[in-house]
């Protein structure tokens, strides 16, 4: 997992709440065994004017320019600005792997889905939960900026405005760990084996019959 | 000593090691493995020349892809082939049991778990798949995981999780015929909103849910995710034991005896606390019908669609606006007037044996609408389909005008061919009616089996509780 120190970001407003996982990346998107490639179709069917399917020529078809992140000042957006219960609904990791592949490193919304907020711990991306009233207020400085650019300190636990104004932004010190270090879950929780073997086997005497099949 | 929440009983006996800031590791007694969240994780276990920590405690089942149609010629998308194929080589590869899509006993992951007795209580269970909250019907500790989670399951028979807090949502009192569990889901729904349970495990109880079966216990817990809680549980009673009982993995003989007196500890002790306590009454509960593009969006059956006064703010006036306009309805327009193009009864809130019972009375010795281009019946696994076809209901459906498949997610997600054309309307008993989640520009209205058949039958959205 690539590790996240600090960034300092172009930021692109979405201002919808509730936007699930399958407005992120629609299900005929899902059929890919892979873990890469997923980024054109972010947002598929509010990006495109027209139907995708897997193995289009993403390039060739026609943006709706009515969609956000196809403005030309939101190019190059590497921090999505939302609202509350952003990544709602489906469990699809598919949904962080194409905001990663877009190019988002940091999402920051007033709250986020359980599920879909750790899975962005799990792929370098940051999520930070903010007061809605802040949220508002970077929704208005967005707006009335061009180029509008946020500065993360993930060590420091704060995001930076233009202006110099620093916020602070809670994350869970397990979390922070992981991912300042890129580290991915399996090898940290592998130095636990002994715990893990001693468990199982208690556990198989306490309850037998959850070890018939 | 303390009194202790169902979810307290059952986080405490799975923790395998914790950190100091509550990060916990939790051995995962079953794993549901699907064919959509994990070619990934089997990739990323090939790669690091990892094998399953605990084979023996994965099932495997196509569910997704599978067409409802024929499948004596496989599967026509080259895509979706692609995928099922991939499971069952890894499951080959790995000795993990699965099911594969000609096997009788194939069906939606959270139809087929329980039905198997794969599902059992005390256990803590876990899928790539938001829906594996259905499984805390038994009083089991369930939720869906990302597709790094399950590679870590795999990997390690652990999940990395934190405790949620725990909500109790207590429905006390009798529901009216016609209204049933999926009732009570979309009630509390509206009542907290989608995000309403973010953060939390919930527990449903009260004198509503004990009277519930255990089919409609699993359409509750399955919605607990639409509710934004990654659990739901119910704990356990006599109805869950006998339902558990003499099913393909349920334990027995001996067994039997030591893990029923273990389930029967299963619920919440006396006083125990909650961090929060929803309470709702039985009786007030009417036939719901979601009427945008979200679970929350939300009214009875004999209500109208809310007008933006009644919105609690401008991000939600506009989330109305967007919705108003992506469903093609107005404020105000009352329910009953919403026509329906095609209806689906399935998916894994609605797709057991006592969900296609109920859709049966109901169209039972009637037709479906002219204006109904197609109403289909898609069991919940093949188990279901030949139970169904023993008791006479394919035929009630399909006399009816109903079309009778084979089991799987189907029109849901719409992943396999089954789906919603630009603007269709459908009455659906699945769970999510986001945009486009039955098909690019298709309107999803969530609703009860026998809601749904209603509307086929009517063409529109009919009060079931004058009918049945």
């Amino acid at each position: 997992m690539q590790a996240f120190t600090t960034l300092n970001g172009l930021v692109a407003p979405l201002d919808r709440a509730n936007v699930d996982t399958d407005a992120i990346i629609p299900k005929q998107f899902l059929k890919s065994i892979k873990r890469s490639g997923f980024g054109p179709n972010a947002f598929d069917e509010w990006r495109y004017l027209d139907h995708g399917e897997p193995g289009m020529d993403n390039s060739v078809r026609p943006l709706n320019p009515d969609f956000v992140l196809n403005q030309p000042r939101f190019q190059g957006a590497s921090v999505l600005l939302t609202r509350e219960n952003f990544g709602c609904g489906s469990s699809r990791e598919h949904a962080p792997w194409a905001l990663l592949d877009y190019g988002f490193r940091a999402i920051i919304a007033p709250s986020f889905a359980d599920i879909f907020f750790n899975n962005c711990f799990k792929n370098g991306i940051l999520p930070i939960r903010m007061d809605a009233a802040i949220v508002d207020e970077l929704f208005r400085e967005v707006a009335a900026n061009e180029g509008y650019r946020l500065t993360i300190d993930l060590e420091k636990q704060t995001v930076t405005t233009p202006s110099g104004r620093s916020i602070a932004f809670d994350v869970d010190a397990h979390r922070k760990y992981c991912l300042l270090n890129g580290f991915d879950d399996i090898g940290l929780t592998l130095r636990h084996v002994d715990e893990i073997r001693a468990f199982e086997a208690k556990y198989r005497i306490e309850q037998p019959w959850l070890f018939n099949q | 000593m303390t009194a202790k929440t169902l979810y307290d009983k059952l986080w405490e006996s799975h923790v395998v090691h914790q950190e100091a800031d509550g990060t916990a590791l939790i051995w995962i007694d079953r794993h549901l493995v699907h064919e959509v969240t994990s070619p990934q994780a089997f990739e990323g276990l090939k790669l690091a020349g990892r094998k399953p920590w605990r084979v023996q405690s994965i099932l495997a089942v196509p569910d997704h892809n599978v067409p409802t149609t024929d499948r004596s010629h496989g599967i026509a998308d080259p895509v979706s082939r692609l995928q099922v194929e991939t499971l069952d080589q890894n499951c080959a590869d790995f000795g993990v049991t699965e099911f594969k899509m000609n096997d009788t006993r194939q069906g939606i992951v959270h139809v087929i778990g329980p039905e198997q007795g794969a599902t059992l209580p005390g256990m803590t269970v876990v899928c790539g798949d938001s829906h594996t909250s259905t499984h805390g019907a038994f009083g089991a500790l369930a939720h869906g995981i990302g597709t790094s989670e399950v590679e870590h399951v795999l990997a390690t028979q652990c999940l990395v999780a934190k405790k949620s807090k725990a909500m109790l949502v207590r429905v006390e009192g009798q529901l009216q015929k016609g209204v049933t569990a999926k009732d009570i889901a979309l009630a509390v729904i509206g009542k907290i909103g989608t995000a309403g349970g973010t953060g939390y495990a919930i527990e449903f109880a009260g004198s509503a849910i004990r009277a519930l079966s255990m089919e409609g216990r699993m359409t509750l817990c399955n919605m607990a995710i639409e509710a934004g809680a990654r659990a739901g549980m119910v704990a356990v009673d006599e109805t869950t034991i006998d339902y558990v009982k003499g099913r393909p993995f349920s334990p027995t003989a001996d067994q039997w005896n030591a893990a029923v007196a273990y389930w029967r500890t299963l619920h919440s002790d006396e006083g125990a606390s909650f961090d929060a306590v929803i309470e709702l009454k039985a009786e007030e509960i009417q036939p719901q019908v979601t009427w945008g593009t979200s679970p929350e969006m939300v009214v009875g059956v004999d209500g109208r669609v809310p007008d933006l006064s009644q919105a609690k703010d401008d991000v939600q006036r506009g989330d109305w606006e967007r919705a108003y306009a992506y469903m093609g309805i107005e404020a105000n327009m009352p329910i009953s007037d919403i026509r329906v193009d095609k209806v689906f009864i399935g998916s894994c809130t609605n797709s057991r044996i006592e969900d296609l019972r109920a859709a049966a009375v109901v169209a039972r010795g009637k037709k479906v609408a002219a204006n109904v281009k197609l109403a289909m019946v898609v069991p919940g696994s093949g188990l279901v389909k030949a139970q169904a076809e023993a008791e006479g209901l394919d035929k009630v459906f399909k006399d009816a005008g109903f079309e009778w498949r084979e089991p799987g997610c189907s029109m849901c997600l719409a992943m396999n061919a089954d789906r919603l054309e630009p603007g269709e309307r459908c009455a659906s008993t699945s769970n999510r009616n986001f945009e486009g989640r039955q098909g690019q520009g298709g309107r999803t209205h969530l609703v009860s089996p026998e809601m749904a058949a209603a509307a086929a039958i009517a063409g529109h959205f009919v009060d079931v509780r004058q009918i049945v």
